[in-house]
């Protein structure tokens, strides 16, 4: 049976009056800012758009993000499917703490994440020494951009995976492992055909969140111009410039990917339970 | 063959049948060590070199100070503003059918898939003088760029999903034969609500909002854009603390980030009781 309509309520009028206030607080409160983005962009027409777009400095900060994400994303895909394997089939002391531990990053704010890491790695950082006397650049390059995207995305794959895992139980492994079935075809076999919406759509958020990550990139990477700006760094330095049309223009292929990931989210919420 | 004989005295325990757990059990340790553990550490401990009384200096500096009073009362207007819309958002999602109901339960999640930066970029544009908002609020003499309601106004829209999506199962889950009783007694509507309903959503939507506060304190990327950045005025803590840094005093960058962090813990720590409230709760009422 859904959800039955209750057998009260609010008269149609009341009704009527709570859904036109969620719909008129919603157009204006998310809708207004999600249309604005793409008004301004293309506010000079489509070819200062596609100028923007194409600067070489925008394709630059296009190209880091999309290989930042193209090495995150997929090590954050086995780590999410290590944690929930180890989590959902296991018993083990101390399993109630480790779930914990995975979700810690989601609650601690991205600038702090990227103060631990300029702690770590940074010049005056506890690895600083080691690190310049090998020669080896963390901060304010690729791999500190790397790292700390790691630490803010590190629950988004595990923590779709790890309930779908925990209803689905040990039986069919078992089951399988009883037929003879070594570790690796048991997971491919029997595991990812079950949880591998589930693990999609943790990938897609993953990217989402992966690709838009502001504020603990902006701490380790130094915003050096055309080095080590990101997308969203890039929108913010646009805007200081007082490019508001180009910042604009940058912002919308940002908010085309979350589009993308909520029509994906859309599309697979039917399928995951299932 | 002496294998055989470990079946008959030893308690019975679940063996483990399935393979892969050291390997699993091990990636994952070994992920989180480095990624968020070995970071977290860095930081106590420089909060520990810093020692008790500079410690102490950094966070009570008026400037510090008035950061934080700002971060927290921003936090409390977005979060008074977010229980109270997501609240209505989760009750109409579940109970009311609508045409484009669909399309408005997907908006819900648009502050987490945008990212903040191009959120607080859109939201600063739409309420400056020439944005859409901002003359018609001009004119009604309310101020929200570069003002602490523009601060609260981008950490609201952050973490407005927090509380929809932890209300809206809670009431999805509920069984309706609780209000069908209320109303055979001849409870009215708004009894109903404030004497069955609400008791039953409330822990999930106090850990909604306990998470949706611990987000606007951490709020960065959005508010950058929208606050002005004034010291004394509409700098949030989150940024003196990277301004901290910008000046290479890692101090207090440290010190502010490590005050940061333990608020952010105490809230986890406050919003997983709530949810494990809510979790019995949820249990008993089926």
């Amino acid at each position: 049976m859904s959800t039955p309509a209750p057998p009260y309520g609010p008269s149609r009028r009341g009704e009527r009056i709570l859904i036109g206030l969620a719909v008129g607080l919603t157009v204006l409160f998310i809708a207004a800012p999600l249309a604005f983005i793409f008004v301004r962009a293309f506010s000079q027409g489509w070819q200062v758009y596609a100028a923007n777009i194409l600067h070489p400095a925008t394709l630059h900060a296009i190209w880091l993000t999309t290989i930042t994400a193209i090495i995150v994303v997929p090590l954050n895909v086995a780590f999410g499917i290590a944690a929930a394997w180890a989590v959902a089939k296991h018993r083990f002391p101390g399993r109630g703490i480790l779930v914990t531990m995975i979700e810690i990053p989601f609650s601690i704010s991205p600038i702090i994440a990227g103060i631990c890491y300029l702690l770590l790695y940074g010049r005056q950082g506890l690895l600083g020494p080691w690190l310049q006397a090998n020669d080896l650049q963390v901060m304010f390059a690729l791999p500190g951009i790397v790292l700390v995207t790691m630490f803010v995305t590190a629950p988004f794959v595990a923590r779709e995976v790890l309930p779908l895992m925990q209803a689905q139980g040990t039986e069919q492994e078992q089951a399988a492992v009883t037929l003879g079935a070594n570790g690796w075809q048991v997971f491919r076999r029997v595991t990812l055909p079950n949880i591998k919406w589930a693990l999609l759509y943790g990938a897609v958020l993953c990217t989402a969140r992966a690709v838009g990550e502001f504020g603990g990139v902006s701490v380790v990477s130094g915003n050096i111009r055309g080095q080590t700006n990101t997308l969203p760094l890039h929108v913010e330095l646009l805007f200081n410039d007082l490019n508001a049309v180009g910042a604009f223009a940058a912002a919308s292929t940002l908010t085309l990917i979350a589009i993308v990931a909520l029509v994906v989210k859309a599309l697979l919420e039917g399928r995951k339970a299932a | 063959m002496t294998a055989v004989a470990t079946n008959t005295g030893a308690p019975v325990r679940a063996k483990r049948v399935l393979p892969g757990f050291t390997l699993s059990l091990g990636t994952t340790l070994l992920y989180m060590t480095f990624i968020v553990l070995i970071p977290v550490i860095a930081l106590i401990l420089k909060g520990a070199e810093i020692g008790p009384a500079r410690f102490w200096a950094i966070v009570s500096s008026p400037r510090a100070v008035a950061a934080f009073q700002i971060t927290l009362t921003a936090a409390v207007i977005a979060t008074v503003f977010n229980a109270l819309y997501g609240l209505l958002m989760a009750w109409v999602l579940v109970r009311y059918e609508f045409p484009g109901k669909r399309v408005l339960d997907a908006l819900m999640d648009v502050p987490f898939a945008l990212p903040t930066a191009v959120a607080g970029l859109s939201l600063t544009a739409l309420f400056s003088a020439n944005g859409w908002f901002g003359p018609v609020l001009a004119a009604l003499g309310v101020e929200v760029v570069y003002t602490i309601w523009g601060i609260a106004l981008a950490m609201a829209f952050t973490s407005v999903p927090f509380v929809v999506r932890t209300v809206q199962p809670v009431l999805e889950d509920m069984d309706p034969a609780l209000e069908q009783a209320a109303v055979t007694l001849g409870a009215r509507p708004w009894t109903i609500f404030t004497r069955v309903v609400f008791p039953a959503i409330l822990p999930a939507w106090l850990a909604g909002c306990t998470t949706a506060f611990a987000r606007s304190l951490g709020e960065f990327g959005a508010i950058v854009f929208i606050a002005g950045n004034l010291p004394f005025r509409t700098e949030i803590a989150a940024l003196l603390a990277y301004i901290r840094l910008e000046e290479f005093d890692y101090n207090g960058a440290a010190a502010i980030a490590l005050v940061l962090l333990a608020f952010a813990l105490v809230l986890l720590l406050i919003s997983n009781l709530l949810q494990f409230w809510a979790s019995r709760y949820r249990e008993a009422g089926r």
